[in-house]
């Protein structure tokens, strides 16, 4: 068999970042797999790599300034006190937002389930400004079904500790969130309403606009699951006008471990704490506390303070690339891997086939062969991406799939990247002799 | 190729002409088990007659790997005295233990038959529980008819 891949004829547009340039700042890209394959790392949705600069920052605070903020008035604590500051000032301004509005967690996960369990606390908070957004019997939380397991899990646990009750938002035939029940999902019983910037498996953006216009237009509150939106696109929380963000910072090119929870400061100021502690209190008497104003409120314990550093670290990476430019970078190899993949027999793109609303996570199954043969003789090739269900059941239950090979790209991917993908998928076939089905 | 040490030939054949693949009746335990981390799903029921596993009759998903270790093991433990089949299973946990080392694959050549063809997936962490899972499912069905109703 001496079968090789047809030369692509699909176009490449220009791409905005330079990925030469790009690659040279991450180490780990220089590195082989599986006997000395290059790396072709398409499984940025799961983690990012890291560029030397995120890791020089987190580097330099713990030779520097390492030392426990907000505690202790020695020369080290007062610098790793403002390194920490600083990093919250950098990390605010990257999404639009206020310094005092940004929260620490250490993921996106966290992120909602803070939310999650300062609502249902806030039904037995003993002080009263904290009863305001209390979820009961009676009440609703809105999701959708195209959610990951941490935008949907939490709130299943809320509505069954509180007995309010869980309704959600569906799913079109192609890929796109169904709005058109919208107003009787939302509805005057609605508490919450949260929703996904960006999907991570079907890399569909839906529309926030109207699910924000409607839940505020009900007296809801709305969160935006900006894990897979806030690495890939410019987000202005003051122009979304939601009342949460949340994402985490390993999945935008910072360390593991630091997440963050933006919310409006008036919202924030009316939630209880969730974790409760050292440095989130006002007065502590052995009677009972009170607790300090947020962002504090919601950091119990000595934070991951040099991985906040690292990802003020990530936001200036970032912000020096563009976030435009990364949108665009990412809209042209994912209009290029669309019409790629498509083209080779027996694959089936599942979610939208086009870049209208549409990020560059690509979810594809390969007839004949199960995404984990897939995933396996790609990795064969030195060729990362995810296989599975991408922590997000329901989606591939609706679209009646098993699981999904899913290739995600990011700041140094480029069209090479792509080609290799391409042909380690028909490979794969070529492996499992599904290549030539109609002479099977 | 290590590739070619994972996906042998008679793992192939298994996974497409997978052997007693079916639910059947009567039976006297039926478990569901899952892999939660992929989605894969296998259910799977246990006939007992006095000791001796007289059906083990099987639906399930997933990849290629884990839809052949059912089918090489239904032939492995079908007509063996329940205490034979489990034996087997901790043989075949031992073989996805190995690491690939192929002293521990010929010690277990005779026990495990066609089921030593997996020996090249211990070398891959993330397949593993693939491998295991149907294995998993049929200790879990035997125990539960063990306390089930008498053949």
């Amino acid at each position: 068999m001496t079968a090789t891949a047809p030369r692509s004829t699909t176009e490449r547009a220009p791409l905005p970042l330079d990925v030469a340039a790009v690659r040279a700042d991450f180490p780990i890209l220089g590195r082989t797999v599986r006997d000395g394959k290059p790396l072709v790392y398409l499984d940025s949705g799961a983690t990012s790599q890291k560029p030397r600069q995120v890791l020089d920052a987190e580097r330099w605070f713990y030779e520097n300034v390492n030392a426990a903020p907000h505690r202790g008035a020695h020369a080290l604590a007062e610098e790793a006190t403002e390194a920490y500051e600083a990093a919250r000032a950098t990390i605010a301004s990257f999404i639009g937002g206020q310094p005092d509005e940004v929260v620490f967690t250490r993921n996106s996960t966290e992120s909602i389930n803070l939310v999650a369990y300062a609502m249902s606390n806030a039904a037995t908070a003993k002080e009263p400004e904290f009863r305001r957004y209390a979820v009961g019997q009676g009440d609703e939380v809105v999701v959708t079904e195209m959610e990951h397991h941490a935008n949907l899990v939490p709130w299943q646990q809320l509505c069954e500790r509180t007995g309010a009750t869980l309704r959600w938002l569906g799913l079109t035939d192609d890929g796109r969130l169904d709005l058109s029940d919208l107003d009787t999902v939302v509805n005057e019983r609605t508490k919450l309403v949260t929703v996904t910037q960006q999907s991570n498996i079907l890399g569909t953006m839906p529309p926030l606009q109207p699910i924000i216009d409607r839940a505020h237009e009900v007296g809801a509150l709305v969160m935006v699951d900006g894990a897979q939106s806030v690495p890939h696109q410019p987000v202005d929380v003051a122009a979304l006008g939601a009342d949460f963000l949340v994402f985490s910072g390993h999945k935008m090119l910072g360390p593991t471990g630091v997440g963050v929870l933006w919310g409006r400061a008036e919202v924030l100021a009316a939630l209880p704490p969730f974790l409760t502690g050292g440095s989130m209190i006002e007065v502590v008497r052995m009677e009972g506390s009170t607790f300090a104003p947020p962002p504090q409120r919601f950091e119990a314990g000595v934070p991951m303070t040099a991985q906040v550093v690292g990802l003020a670290a990530a936001c200036d990476y970032l912000t020096g690339l563009g976030m435009e430019n990364v949108l665009a970078h990412e809209e042209a190899l994912t209009e290029y891997a669309l019409a790629e993949l498509q083209a080779v027999p027996g694959v089936t793109v599942i979610g939208p086939v086009d870049t209208v609303a549409r990020g560059g996570a690509i979810s594809f199954t390969v007839e004949g062969i199960h995404p984990h043969d897939v995933g396996q003789v790609l990795d064969d090739q030195g060729i990362a991406v995810r296989v599975g269900h991408h922590c997000a059941w329901p989606v591939v239950r609706r679209y009646g799939v098993p699981a999904t090979t899913r290739a995600t790209f990011y700041v140094h991917t480029g069209y090479d990247d792509v080609d290799a993908l391409v042909e380690g998928v028909r490979h794969a076939q070529r492996f499992f002799g599904v290549d030539a089905p109609e002479e099977a | 190729m290590k590739l070619q040490d994972m996906y042998q030939e008679i793992i192939l054949d298994h996974y497409r002409n997978p052997h007693g693949r079916g639910l059947r009746e009567p039976f006297d335990a039926e478990v569901h088990h899952v892999n939660p981390t992929c989605g894969d799903e296998v259910t799977l029921r246990v006939k007992v007659d006095g000791d001796t596993l007289t059906d083990v009759s099987y639906e399930g998903m997933g990849c290629s790997i884990s839809q052949a270790s059912v089918s090489a093991m239904y032939d492995l433990v079908v007509g063996r005295s329940v205490q034979d089949a489990l034996a087997t299973g901790d043989d075949f946990m031992k073989l996805m233990q190995a690491k690939g080392d192929q002293a521990v694959a010929d010690e277990l050549e005779d026990s495990l038959e066609d089921a030593v063809a997996f020996a090249g997936v211990s070398k891959y962490p993330a397949r593993i529980k693939c491998a295991l899972m149907s294995w998993m499912a049929l200790k879990d069905a035997s125990a539960r008819a063990w306390g089930g109703p008498a053949a």
